[in-house]
């Protein structure tokens, strides 16, 4: 094994030659089945380059970067590397070859070290045996090169906070000096503050004349990171260019084809009532007491960096998480302490920020997830009726456009945005009047965001309360009619949604101060 | 912080004894076992009598660690015990017969390990049917009975009292004893050791990042088929009889000390060590039990509740860590 440096040195930024591309690809073609998942798809990254690649989910975003990791074959189509043909076997190949991947989920092994993430598959040994001491070196010069020094090598990585193991697996992606590094959705579990650090990290890359593919559905990050963009639809490609000559609506434009007069659609609505009351709440995984009031026909954002203690608060509201003292009012009523069935009896409802560990049972049917909280209208001496359900479960679809054939098909085979529906018709079909929303729009398509909007705005108006916890600043200023802002677990300010600005949400969001 | 970080990380080493101290310190506080119980000669007998389920363990520990689970060790006990007993009773020299008790096992294992990643099945199902199989081959080549074999100095491996007075302790002893060293190793040292820990701790990382996911279970399954190989052999040569029937339900005793000495099932937890003190600790009991008179039934709901008490105080341990 060498015991080069990484990355110092060997590569330049005094000469990003753009004139000869980093890789090329020429008429691409993949079909699954019958469905045509890319179209003769051109491509071209240039060297020392950041490539946004946009489209919504299904345009055929991953299909084209398991192609280009390795993962999948093209069926038609030539790649060139450095200007030599390229048709990698499987993702090591393509990782020997210089091509690095980092996933929109976190890939790495919770038990294990940042070192031994890092060097996980290319141990240094000798006869079998693993020689540490040279790959130490390696690692921490990597996490410098970094700045990110402070990681330490010897914590197991369940002990870092999801930042930091973005950061990991980024070492791990550029230890051994990646030519062309793929990023999948890398800021969607990223609060603000570590998503700069990382766009500092690409930047750096970028200049030492590595490439980057970038994707992610957060536009206003694309165009602050990205030099250039490739969207697709439907499998095609539908456009390239220089992102500063692009705007954003230029790129949605591009992205859903047809024109979204408004990405937020709102439906009027008036505030009423108070419907949940919160007094001096605090729960055991929560920092500092809260006071609150939710009113129906009220959507409230709750804006923070992640970690501020939004996902908690909701987790005690609902009674996911025990409550240590204060109180809950709900028209009125007090109700201190409730677990989650009584909560849902009392008309709340709750939408997780963990779609695929805790928001749906992925093997199961969409209707299954979408009953599973409310079987009481299709049962009958404890048999449920399989007929009603179904057919009550088709209209949900209907009405919230599920890309669905059936109530019958398993969640597993949705795409994320239709996933976010079901979780989301869960509610509407329990018939919630409060309903807990946290990050119902992360990782998901444009379409289906918009959508969403819509529909929480339409609650609002059929006199529902609406708590919306979003780390995505223009949708809270876009959707709701009050925002809270938390910082370090504490409310610190709460005003109407038209006092607020993005500037002054995240000046709060990362200050604490109104 | 330091401090206490320092303190938690002593506690978290001696954490794992502290059962098995408490389980001697137990029964050697009766003044009725007390003398005996620790007895030179009881601690070699108990030492010796931990032989079979430990070697099991050795094989188990990496497996359960990888994330997997094996339900065929006892038949695969079984197999090669009658394996050896029919090769000797043949006629073939004993060396051979004892490598082809162990290669049974080992190709048990192998069988185990090929049918877990081509099948794609999860390895309970897979080793559940491999604990019939097994156990009815042992049964057919044994004709349903116990195969007698003539003595040999395979019978000496399993001797309270070893042939040269100077080993003290029988040969199978010390065997266990370099072998769980030589496996600690192994586990801690090694790339292949890393790659089990990756694997049980995140599968598809560990593929993602080039490590032979495939091969490796093969090759797990297959190093714990032929520790059980080995197993058999010492059961055989304790008994001097092959007998398909033997070991019945040992599996259990085997995860079992597995996951008090910490291993998850859930994958990237356990350690040699701690299975080892797992088996110690399952071994005192029944010998403490048996010297107090204590019946059958008595040892059982002791042994099952030391399960669930273990490794309930292992889950807090790791939530404070946490």
């Amino acid at each position: 094994m060498k015991s080069e440096r990484p990355l110092e040195g060997g590569m330049r930024s005094d000469s990003p030659s753009k004139a000869r591309p980093a890789l090329e690809m020429g008429r691409i073609t993949k079909h699954f089945g019958a469905t045509c998942a890319l179209d003769q798809v051109d491509f071209g990254l240039g060297k020392g380059e950041v490539h946004a690649l946009l489209g919504e989910n299904g345009a055929g975003k991953s299909t084209l970067v398991k192609i280009i990791s390795g993962a999948i074959r093209p069926d038609q189509g030539e790649m060139h590397l450095d200007g030599r043909p390229y048709h990698p076997s499987d993702p090591l190949d393509g990782r020997r070859s210089g091509v690095s991947m980092i996933y929109q989920e976190l890939n790495l092994a919770p038990h294990l070290t940042v070192e031994e993430n890092i060097m996980l598959g290319k141990e240094v040994h000798q006869a079998g045996f693993l020689r540490r001491r040279e790959v130490r070196k390696k690692v921490k010069e990597t996490l410098d090169f970094l700045h990110h020094p402070e990681i330490a090598l010897d914590v197991p990585i369940r002990r870092l906070s999801v930042g930091a193991r973005r950061i990991v697996e980024i070492s791990r992606a550029i230890i051994d000096r990646a030519k062309i590094l793929v990023m999948d959705e890398p800021t969607s579990s990223l609060t603000r503050e570590d998503t700069d650090r990382l766009f500092q990290v690409i930047r750096k890359l970028r200049d030492e004349g590595v490439s980057i593919i970038y994707i992610s559905h957060f536009l206003e990050e694309v165009q602050a990171v990205a030099d250039s963009y490739t969207v697709l639809r439907d499998g095609k490609n539908v456009g390239s260019g220089n992102m500063a000559k692009a705007t954003l609506d230029d790129l949605i434009q591009l992205m859903v084809g047809q024109k979204i007069r408004d990405l937020f659609i709102r439906v009027e609505h008036q505030r009423g009532e108070a419907l949940l009351s919160l007094t001096g709440l605090k729960g055991k995984t929560m920092q500092e007491p809260l006071s609150l009031e939710l009113h129906r026909g009220e959507i409230l954002g709750l804006a923070g960096l992640i970690g501020a203690g939004r996902t908690e608060t909701l987790r005690t509201i609902f009674g996911l998480d025990a409550l240590d003292k204060g109180s809950v009012e709900i028209i009125g009523k007090k109700s201190i302490k409730a677990r989650p069935w009584s909560r849902i009896a009392q008309g709340m409802g709750l939408l997780s920020e963990d779609r695929q560990g805790e928001g749906l049972a992925l093997s199961r049917s969409v209707m299954d997830n979408v009953t599973l909280s409310h079987f009481a209208p299709y049962r009958r001496f404890g048999f449920l009726s399989v007929n009603k359900r179904s057919k009550a479960v088709a209209g949900w679809i209907d009405s919230l456009k599920i890309k669905a054939q059936n109530p019958g098909q398993a969640v597993l085979s949705l795409s994320g945005g239709n996933q976010q529906k079901v979780a989301l018709a869960r509610l509407l079909h329990q018939e919630a009047d409060i309903l807990l929303l946290d990050e119902p729009t992360r990782g998901i398509d444009v379409m289906s965001k918009s959508q969403i909007y819509e529909w929480i705005s339409r609650l609002a108006a059929q006199g529902k309360a609406v708590l919306f916890v979003s780390s995505y600043f223009p949708e809270l200023l876009g959707v709701c009619d009050t925002i809270a802002v938390f910082y370090r677990g504490r409310l610190v300010d709460i005003r109407p949604a038209r006092d607020w600005s993005d500037e002054r949400l995240m000046a709060a969001s990362t200050t604490g101060r109104a | 912080m330091k401090k206490k970080t320092k303190l938690q990380s002593l506690i978290n080493l001696l954490a794992p004894f502290l059962g098995l101290i408490l389980v001697i310190a137990i029964f050697s506080s009766i003044p009725d076992v007390q003398s005996r119980f620790l007895r030179l000669a009881n601690l070699k007998s108990v030492a010796t009598q931990s032989v079979i389920v430990a070697l099991g363990a050795l094989g188990m520990t990496v497996i359960i660690i990888s994330g997997g689970i094996d339900l065929s060790p006892a038949s695969n006990i079984a197999l090669s015990s009658v394996i050896t007993a029919f090769a000797i009773n043949a006629g073939i020299s004993p060396l051979i017969s004892l490598i082809l008790g162990i290669a049974a096992g080992g190709f048990i294992g192998f069988i185990n390990g090929g049918l877990i990643t081509e099948l794609r099945l999860v390895p309970f199902i897979i080793t559940l049917g491999m604990m019939g199989i097994a156990r009815g081959v042992a049964k057919w080549i044994a004709g349903n009975q116990k195969i007698d074999a003539p003595l040999t100095w395979v019978n000496e491996l399993m001797a309270k009292s070893p042939r040269p007075a100077w080993l003290w302790l029988a040969p199978g002893v010390w065997l266990m004893i370099v072998l769980a060293v030589a496996m600690a190793i192994f586990l801690r040292y090694t790339v292949f050791g890393r790659h089990v820990f990756a694997i049980g701790s995140n599968e598809a990382t560990a593929r993602l990042c080039g490590v032979r996911t495939k091969r490796a279970k093969i090759i797990i399954y297959t190093l714990a088929g032929l520790f059980c190989g080995l197993s058999g052999v010492m059961e055989f040569s304790r008994l001097t009889v092959g007998d398909p029937t033997v070991a019945v339900g040992l599996e259990l005793d085997i995860i079992a000390a597995v996951v008090i000495g910490g291993g998850s099932l859930s994958g990237g937890e356990g350690s040699i060590l701690g299975s080892m003190i797992g088996v110690f600790i399952m071994s005192f009991l029944r010998n403490g039990c048996t010297m107090m008179g204590w019946p059958n039934y008595i040892q059982e709901i002791i042994i099952g509740i030391i399960i669930v008490a273990a490794v309930s105080l292992d889950q807090i341990r790791h939530r404070r860590a946490a």
